[in-house]
């Protein structure tokens, strides 16, 4: 099977799954930003929660590798706000707004749109951003067990404790 | 906690728990499969159709870019995965009923009216921003949220911090507070 197949197939199932989930809506992504409806949390947690697990045991097994992005300070930090801001304003992240466009909701092109300009505008920025916000401190790609000394199932055993928790208020609070 | 949503969508846990075994299930076949493992992502692709529509106007120029050149101007894995979700989302609506067009998203319309000319201008400016975020940091919720914090990626906490941190400040200056319908 080639590259594209495979893509495309992985694609099919990610985006039933997502729309099943209901959180390619513009309305579900702002009413989580403004804390009233945590479904895309739930949905991204338990498959962080599900996908950890899973991936660590391949992963120990040297059934694969991980690929872990550079920490890189002010990339992370600054591109990070910058993604949040315009994603509160534009109510889809890059994944789900092709998948709101699946489901009928049209005006999911304007963010399209505005995502590809944005993309060539970073293109044509990118030795500015080199030289500058790039350049700052980079961490290189990190792993949070390392950078802690602790063992990676400890690590898991406490993020899956803290999440437990986290959406336990989530459903107690109705949101 | 009902397994179904009044719209007939599943529980949230239900379909964020299928999508984690996705993700394993993803990250094995690419490695099998391809030889090199690739994780659930989406907004390099958003790069390589920038590039690929700049292409026939602006070959040279899109030759000479030192950030294409290095993202790869092509159809690639990724780029077929969100092709794929948009053709995943459409089944799933078409077959539960779910699907509707809809011009202006209902919480927009109740702070900004139903106009469309207003809707385009927040979506692709606040896309514009976004994406160029997106790319600073290396990634999107899919690549730094999920995959990253799948495999405890310190950069992958850092950044889904960030996106919603700033993503609930920014939310309640534009939509206001949570009390406001």
């Amino acid at each position: 099977m080639n590259e594209q197949i495979l893509g495309l197939i992985t694609g099919v199932a990610f985006g039933f799954l997502l729309q099943k989930g209901r959180v390619l809506r513009f309305d579900k992504q702002v009413a989580a930003m403004r804390l009233k409806d945590m479904t895309i949390l739930k949905f991204m947690l338990a498959a962080i929660l599900v996908g950890m697990v899973g991936l660590h045991l391949l992963a120990h097994f040297d059934i694969l590798a991980f690929k872990h992005k550079p920490m890189n300070l002010g990339a992370v930090a600054v591109g990070g706000a910058l993604f949040g801001a315009g994603w509160a304003v534009m109510g889809f992240c890059p994944g789900t707004s092709v998948g709101a466009l699946g489901e009928g909701r049209w005006h999911a092109v304007f963010a399209i749109v505005g995502m590809l300009l944005g993309a060539a505008a970073y293109a044509e920025l990118y030795p500015f951003f080199q030289r500058t916000v790039l350049a700052w401190k980079n961490f290189g790609p990190i792993a949070l067990p390392e950078t802690l000394g602790l063992n990676p199932w400890l690590v898991i055993a406490l993020f899956w404790a803290l999440c437990l928790a986290l959406l336990a208020w989530f459903e107690k609070k109705k949101l | 906690m009902k397994w179904k949503t009044d719209d007939g969508g599943w529980n949230p846990y239900l379909s964020g728990a299928m999508t984690g075994i996705l993700a394993i299930a993803s990250a094995l076949a690419t490695t099998r499969v391809l030889g090199k493992t690739n994780y659930l992502g989406a907004s390099t692709t958003f790069v390589r159709a920038a590039g690929l529509l700049q292409k026939p106007v602006a070959q040279e120029h899109v030759a000479a870019n030192e950030y294409y050149t290095k993202e790869k101007i092509k159809v690639d894995w990724q780029f077929m995965l969100v092709v794929g979700i948009f053709l995943g989302a459409l089944l799933s609506s078409l077959t539960d009923g779910s699907f509707r067009a809809e011009a202006v998203p209902p919480t927009w319309s109740r702070r900004f009216g139903p106009g469309v000319t207003k809707r385009a201008a927040g979506a692709i400016l606040g896309g514009l921003v976004a994406m160029v975020g997106a790319r600073m940091a290396d990634g999107c919720p899919s690549g730094h949220g999920l995959s990253g914090m799948m495999q405890l990626s310190v950069s992958g906490f850092v950044a889904l911090a960030m996106f919603f941190g700033t993503g609930i400040v920014v939310a309640r200056l534009v939509y206001g507070g949570r009390s406001r319908e």
